[in-house]
């Protein structure tokens, strides 16, 4: 169950990343929605899950992409991997710490996805450290929210169902 | 039983992950030809499912602006406000109307004058990456597209088809860091190189020092690289420095706004340097 919800928030991810591709890019710098949710199922379900929910959206993302098939997704691998080592040995409930593990994820998939690219001389990237920054921060701070939204969801319609139960 | 034991060694299961991306790096980066078969079926599956992501979004976009409208008609209860607001709308229809009207009609005559065997397409999806710059258009093999084919929009230069499916096709951007074309300044009829730098502006290479290179001067396509047809607009000259080697560094402005296309033409007749040699064959 748990992982038919991982299938389909990566499709869903994968499905907005491609359709809204315009307004997710702006001034060189795009939000990654794809690394946001492997690194949610990772701080959710742990270190296995979350490689896992990596390899398969990075792979998934990999054959939709011009790029060689398995670079994105060792990347995001790798992402889903620690993210979800450090999920379960600190707390990582807070807005500050999932934003510093949104953003470090950010940097560390953007680190592994050029420095094999270019150790493989298969592309060429000039020094983008603003553009970089600029994601991790673009994907930590669209992240949190999105984090937060979907935890207080379930909470308030319950919280509005009881309510309607004790007006009657 | 064997689930549970494999959840309790993380580092195995990375191990065998990291192997199996290795080993799939690898093969593609030995092997020069074709494309992987999950990449095709992966791609042609999930052009069906933007497809249906694209319509959905549409559907519920009509059916949301729909009800909202008629509850302000209620609300208001009013003849003439109702009136206007669907004079309002129709007007904006029929703005949207002409607008898609003028962007057909700009095709039509680039497909005229362009004299070249073409097929309109629609643009249905952006990039699944953000490290990669391409789009998916609605046209695939069954419109005979292949493989590096043109696309070209009434500003200029698009990209080329990089993985055609049955219905839909991946379109590789000018601007994308592994896109190239041949180029040469109009002015001056000077040839290089222009390559995609990811975004924003694109630089062309390997024109020479000595030659005459101008702010504002006009790129189009040189034809050679078998790819593009010849004399289509790349974009103008932005900036032009002698570097410290043989060649000008240039930063060319494309002509094309990348996000915004619409609708494109994909071009079936292969440039004069493809055919050619083929021919001698």
């Amino acid at each position: 169950m748990k992982g038919a919800v991982a299938a389909i928030a990566i499709l869903v991810a994968l499905a907005a990343q491609t359709t809204l591709s315009n307004v997710l890019s702006r001034g060189g710098t795009s939000i990654d929605l794809v690394l946001i949710v492997v690194v949610y199922i990772a701080i959710k379900s742990g270190a296995v899950t979350g490689l896992l929910a990596g390899t398969v959206a990075g792979l998934i993302q990999d054959s939709l992409s011009s790029g060689v098939l398995g670079i994105g997704g060792l990347a995001k691998t790798i992402v889903g991997f620690l993210a979800g080592v450090l999920g379960t040995q600190f707390i990582v409930t807070a807005p500050l710490p999932r934003f510093l593990l949104l953003a470090l994820g950010t940097v560390l998939h953007a680190a592994i996805f050029m420095g094999l690219y270019t150790l493989l001389n298969l592309r060429q990237f000039s020094v983008a450290y603003p553009q970089i920054a600029a994601q991790a921060l673009g994907n930590a701070f669209v992240g949190v929210i999105g984090f937060q939204l979907i935890e207080w969801f379930p909470g308030f319609v319950d919280r509005r169902r009881a309510g309607r139960f004790l007006k009657r | 039983m064997a689930i549970a034991d494999i959840r309790q060694r993380p580092g195995v299961v990375l191990a065998a992950a990291i192997l199996l991306h290795v080993v799939l790096i690898s093969a593609q980066v030995n092997t020069a030809s074709g494309f992987p078969i999950l990449q095709v079926v992966t791609f042609g599956g999930f052009a069906e499912l933007q497809r249906a992501t694209m319509a959905t979004i549409d559907g519920v976009g009509g059916l949301w602006s729909g009800y909202v409208a008629l509850r302000q008609v209620q609300e208001e209860n009013a003849a003439l406000k109702h009136e206007l607001q669907t004079l309002q709308v129709r007007l904006q229809e029929e703005r949207a109307e002409a607008q898609r009207t003028d962007n057909l009609r700009q095709l039509l005559e680039l497909r005229q004058r362009a004299d070249l065997d073409t097929v309109a397409a629609e643009v249905i999806a952006g990039a699944a990456s953000p490290d990669f710059r391409t789009v998916t258009i609605d046209k695939g093999s069954t419109e005979d597209l292949s493989t590096d084919m043109a696309v070209i929009s009434p500003a200029g230069v698009v990209g080329r088809v990089i993985l055609p499916s049955r219905r839909a096709s991946k379109v590789q951007l000018l601007i994308d860091r592994n896109a190239a074309a041949g180029a040469l300044i109009e002015r001056t009829r000077v040839q290089g190189v222009v390559i995609g730098a990811g975004d924003g502006p694109l630089r062309m290479q390997y024109v020479p020092n000595t030659a005459d290179v101008k702010t504002g001067d006009l790129v189009v396509t040189s034809g050679i690289d078998g790819i593009y047809p010849k004399g289509f607009v790349i974009g103008t000259v932005e900036r032009a420095e002698r570097g410290g080697g043989a060649y000008y560094d240039i930063s060319v402005r494309p002509a094309v706004d990348f996000t915004r296309l619409e609708e494109v033409l994909v071009v079936k007749t292969p440039p004069v340097s493809r055919v050619i040699p083929e021919e001698k064959q």
